[in-house]
């Protein structure tokens, strides 16, 4: 089958995709602007051997969705802030007992129930830290409909690698706007599938740190027979108080993505031949970004762009090169800076950065930031 | 029979306390798997948190120790991707009716096929002796200093009320029977309950002068009424009395199943467009 080119939104794109990355279980609990995903998978998943269902609340969705992964599903489920507010416990045990699974966040305005029907950029502290302790995660954020399509087959596909949960942190617009987007051929997809054990039951070491730092995962059910914890566990899996296997294992696990971050950081630059200033962002304020910067450099202001799809890891050493270059760093993001703060504390100088930021449910407009772009000196 | 067999030998001993009758229990799950001839690698025991939920630690089958209250809410994840699997969940009281409290009704509302032992000793043990919702009224724990003020759970009527296809009490004395009480409920085709009366000297027991096992044991002798002769006897003369018995044993289609057929149905049928 050829690729096919389809009017759908942002959720039906992450619904089709996760179903070509080879998605067969999804659980979650209704809520906006999310919802659209359960329902497009509702129709689907059953008529692909697959399982729709809907939980009772969004933690036990998550924990559905981790009983399955480990049962041997690729498993997803979908939400919006307070919901994933719900579901950070359960996705710190995904992190330490390591199963793969992905976790979409259709961003809303917050806090508390917030702006249910209106886009915000609120949760990018919540996806790295909205959990208890530390860990490694990836989170991801589209700025179309395309994106999401491309980003939610890579979401799977770092997960099941890496063995870690995958955040997709979409907004509202991008969720919403209903846009062209090229479905390509299964063939051109390339898929990944987690390691299995390729030694027989006996010798299966199931948290064994080796130089790939990513242990092989057996699915329970498959002649395997091991221990699953929430608890910081030995390399067989068992519950251990011992200072030194505690920290190696730990330490594994907060290094393993560290080693992979070429797979995992990706950015597009544009207009970075030349330029003075520089807007960085992500997520929906992308479209307007864009739009200005193409008529300021109109104007003949130098301008550069760049647009992050991944937000954890922090790719701050990867657009270092280009901030150190920056006389001055835009940031339009519909909260009150989170992705400036990181620049700031990991980047650059303070005084390079402008931010524009919006919380009122409202999206950023090109003329917001064609304006600051005209001004800043 | 061979118990070792069935157990993580190099894991023991368990950190269960002089008196605590979750080995009692544990020891009857295995004889049940014996009887029945479960295949460890296609049998999954998962837990939430608490004492009575480490027990999966010391089986040597496909083990799951999940988070606090969540217990069924993955083997129902685990359940529904792989149903030829036998999931059996051990969760205690504070586990299964207080924080998943939500989960556990809508399992049993499901009829899903799972077999769910709840330990229950009263009380939150592994924390230390907090109230629990089935601390009997005016019983004292570390949060109760002044008697219980909360009306208990019924565990069992909970799980009835709520749809569970099979649903049973014992006590941990009474071990004949909780070996019928699990064997028949992990034959049974749906979501089956045992709730097992269990003591805790430690945390229950230290608070309630009843700080010795085997005393505990001898009261669950005394104050154990079968349900059949309960429903002869007045609510006073229950009084302070444990219910045993088999409480639900219905057919009733299972929820994997029912998904199973919906989707071959749809496929047949094309009642939908792809
Ligand atoms: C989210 C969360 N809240 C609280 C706790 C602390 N905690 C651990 S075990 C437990 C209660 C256990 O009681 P119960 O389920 O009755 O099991 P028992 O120890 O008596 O077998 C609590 C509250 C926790 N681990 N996680
Ligand atoms: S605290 Fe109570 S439930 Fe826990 S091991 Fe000791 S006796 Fe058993």
């Amino acid at each position: 089958m050829p690729s096919k080119t389809m009017m759908i939104h942002g959720n039906t794109a992450c619904a089709e995709a996760a179903i070509m990355a080879g998605c067969r279980f999804f659980a979650g609990y209704p809520i906006t602007p999310s919802s659209e995903i359960a329902e497009y998978l509702a129709y689907k998943l059953p008529l692909l051997d697959g399982i729709f269902i809907q939980m009772e609340d969004e933690i036990a969705s998550i924990c559905a969705v981790i009983g399955a992964s480990i049962a041997g599903l690729k498993a997803m489920t979908a939400t919006s802030g307070p919901g994933f507010s719900l579901m950070q416990e359960n996705i710190g045990f995904a992190c330490i007992a390591e199963i793969p699974c992905v976790i979409v966040d259709v961003q809303r305005g917050g806090p508390s129930t917030g702006l249910p029907t209106l886009p915000s950029q609120q949760d990018v502290m919540q996806s790295r830290w909205g959990t208890h302790g530390e860990h490694p995660i990836i989170v991801l954020t589209p700025s179309s409909a395309s994106e999401t399509f491309h980003l939610t087959i890579k979401a799977f596909n770092l997960s099941e690698k890496f063995r870690v949960p995958v955040i997709l942190l979409t907004d509202e617009i991008t969720a919403h706007l209903t846009e062209k987007v090229t479905i390509p051929d299964k063939d051109q997809i390339k898929i990944i599938n987690r390691k299995k054990p390729a030694v027989p039951p006996e010798k299966y070491i199931p948290y064994q740190i080796d130089d790939t730092y990513i242990p092989a995962m057996a699915n329970f059910g498959d002649g395997y027979r091991y221990h699953i914890t929430g608890l910081v566990r030995d390399e067989q899996g068992f519950p251990t108080n011992d200072p030194e296997i505690i920290e190696k294992q730990l330490i594994r696990l907060n290094q393993k993505l560290e080693k992979y971050r070429n797979e995992i950081i990706e950015y597009d630059t544009q207009f970075t031949e030349d330029f003075e200033k520089l807007v960085i962002c992500y997520g929906s304020p992308y479209r307007a970004a864009k739009n200005a910067v193409t008529r300021a450099r109109d104007k003949g202001i130098k301008v550069g762009l760049i647009k992050l799809k991944t937000l954890w890891p922090f790719p701050g050493e990867e657009i270092k090169p280009y901030t150190a270059k920056a006389k001055k760093i835009i940031i339009p993001e519909m909260n009150l800076g989170q992705v400036a703060y990181l620049i700031k504390s990991e980047v650059c100088d303070d005084d390079k950065i402008i931010k524009i930021n919006k919380i009122n449910g409202e999206p950023i407009t090109p003329e917001e930031i064609y304006k600051t772009l005209i001004w800043s000196d | 029979m061979d118990y070792l067999r069935y157990l993580r030998i190099d894991k023991l001993p368990h950190i269960w306390c002089e008196g605590c009758g979750n080995g009692i229990v544990l020891k009857s799950l295995l004889r049940v798997i014996d009887e029945l001839k479960l295949d460890p690698d296609k049998t999954v025991i998962v837990s939430g948190i608490g004492c009575s939920s480490r027990t999966p630690g010391y089986m040597d089958f496909n083990t799951l120790h999940t988070t606090h209250g969540r217990a069924i809410a993955y083997a129902t994840g685990i359940k529904l991707a792989k149903p030829e699997l036998e999931v059996i969940v051990i969760t205690g009281d504070g586990d299964a009716t207080a924080i998943g409290g939500n989960h556990f009704i809508h399992a049993a509302r499901r009829n899903i096929n799972i077999t769910v032992l709840i330990y229950n000793n009263y009380i939150y043990g592994m924390t230390g002796g907090q109230v629990s919702p089935t601390t009997p009224l005016f019983k004292y724990t570390t949060t109760t200093p002044y008697g219980n003020p909360e009306q208990p759970f019924d565990i069992s009527k909970l799980a009835k009320a709520a749809g569970a296809s099979f649903v049973a009490r014992t006590t941990v004395y009474h071990f004949q029977k909780m070996d019928t009480y699990i064997k028949k409920a992990i034959l049974k085709k749906g979501f089956s309950v045992v709730e097992i009366i269990t003591p805790c000297p430690t945390a229950f027991g230290r608070k309630n002068k009843e700080d010795r096992g085997i005393d505990m044991l001898k009261k669950q002798r005394e104050i154990a009424v079968p349900i059949e002769k309960a429903k002869s006897l007045s609510s006073d003369e229950l009084k302070d009395k444990i219910i045993i018995g088999i409480f639900q044993d219905i057919e009733k289609e299972e929820y994997t199943d029912l998904y199973k057929r919906i989707r071959e149905e749809i496929k047949n049928n094309n009642k939908v467009r792809l």
